[in-house]
C-alpha cells in the first residue's frame, strides 16, 4: 500500500521524551452494517501496538475493537535524549502489520 | 564437530514446528505474540470483565489515578481520554467503559522507565463512566469520570 500507514512525533524535555503517534487503520468493531447491501462489514481492528526505545519496549497496548479509528496514542518516558530511535509497531485481527521508525527530536 | 551445523538444524526445527502449530490453528498469531486477554475483551458485562482480567481481587478508588475525558462528548466515536498517575511501579493501565457492547477498551503495559501519562481516543455506545484501573504490584487502583455521549460511536 502506498498510503501512509503511521505518523510519529517524538521530542526531548529534562530527559523525558514525550511521544505522539496516530495509526491510520480502520477499527471496524464487526457491529456496523454496510447501509447498501446490509451486510455486516467484519471486525478489523488493531489487537497489538509495541513501542520501543533503542530496542527496548517503553509500551505496550492491547487494544480491542472499542478503540475509535486511526488510533491515536501519546505517553511519555524517561532517560530519553536526542537522536534515540523510537520503534512503533503493530499488528491486527486480520494478520496485518506495519511498523515506523524515528529519530527522537 | 560441527557445531555450528548442530545449532542450526535444532533451530530451524523448533521454528518448523511453530509453523506447523500456526498452520493448524492450534496458536493463533495473538498468542504467539503475547497474552491479548481475549476472554476479556469479549466479556460483556463490567463484572465479567473485571473477573476477567482481575479474578476474585476488585479494585479500589484511588485519588493517585486521574481520568480526564470531556463532560459531553457530541460524537462517541471519537473520545479522547487522558490518565494520569503518580503511583511509581504502574505497570498496567485499563481503560473500561461499563456501557460499551463490550466493557474493557484498551490496555497498556508500561515500563519502569514510562511515565503514569497515557492519552488515546476510544468508541462509546452511550452516556457512561470511563473508568481507569492502575495496575500496581498486587493493587489495583481506579478512577472514573462520567461522559456525556450525545452520538454513539459502536456502530449498530
Amino acid at each position: 500500500m502506498s498510503q501512509k500507514k503511521m505518523k510519529i512525533r517524538a521530542w526531548v524535555t529534562n530527559n523525558h521524551a514525550t511521544v505522539k503517534a496516530i495509526i491510520f487503520h480502520p477499527m471496524e468493531t464487526g457491529l456496523r452494517k454496510d447501509k447498501a447491501t446490509g451486510k455486516t462489514i467484519p471486525a478489523h481492528y488493531i489487537t497489538e501496538v509495541t513501542c520501543t526505545h533503542n530496542g527496548k519496549s517503553v509500551l505496550t497496548c492491547l487494544w480491542g475493537p472499542r478503540v475509535s479509528k486511526n488510533p491515536f496514542i501519546s505517553f511519555r518516558f524517561k532517560n530519553a535524549k536526542q537522536g534515540d530511535t523510537l520503534k512503533i509497531s503493530w499488528v491486527d485481527n486480520q494478520g496485518e502489520s506495519d511498523a515506523l521508525e524515528a529519530k527522537i527530536s | 564437530m560441527n557445531h555450528q551445523r548442530r545449532t542450526l538444524l535444532k533451530a530451524s526445527m523448533a521454528t518448523g514446528t511453530v509453523a506447523v502449530a500456526v498452520a493448524a490453528g492450534l496458536l493463533t498469531p495473538q498468542v504467539v505474540l503475547a497474552a491479548w486477554p481475549k476472554a476479556a475483551f469479549n466479556a460483556e458485562t463490567m463484572d465479567g470483565t473485571l473477573k476477567a482480567l482481575f479474578g476474585s481481587k476488585q479494585p479500589t478508588a484511588s485519588s493517585d489515578v486521574q481520568v480526564e475525558a470531556p463532560d459531553i462528548a457530541e460524537n462517541g466515536a471519537v473520545v479522547s481520554f487522558t490518565v494520569k498517575t503518580s503511583i511509581p511501579n504502574a505497570e498496567q493501565i485499563f481503560i473500561l467503559v461499563p456501557k460499551n457492547p463490550s466493557a474493557l477498551s484498551a490496555s497498556y503495559i508500561l515500563s519502569p522507565d514510562t511515565d503514569g501519562f497515557i492519552t488515546g481516543r476510544i468508541k462509546m455506545a452511550k452516556t457512561s463512566d470511563v473508568i481507569a484501573i492502575v495496575k500496581a504490584g498486587n493493587k489495583l487502583h481506579m478512577a472514573k469520570k462520567n461522559v456525556k455521549v450525545t452520538l454513539g460511536g459502536c456502530g449498530g
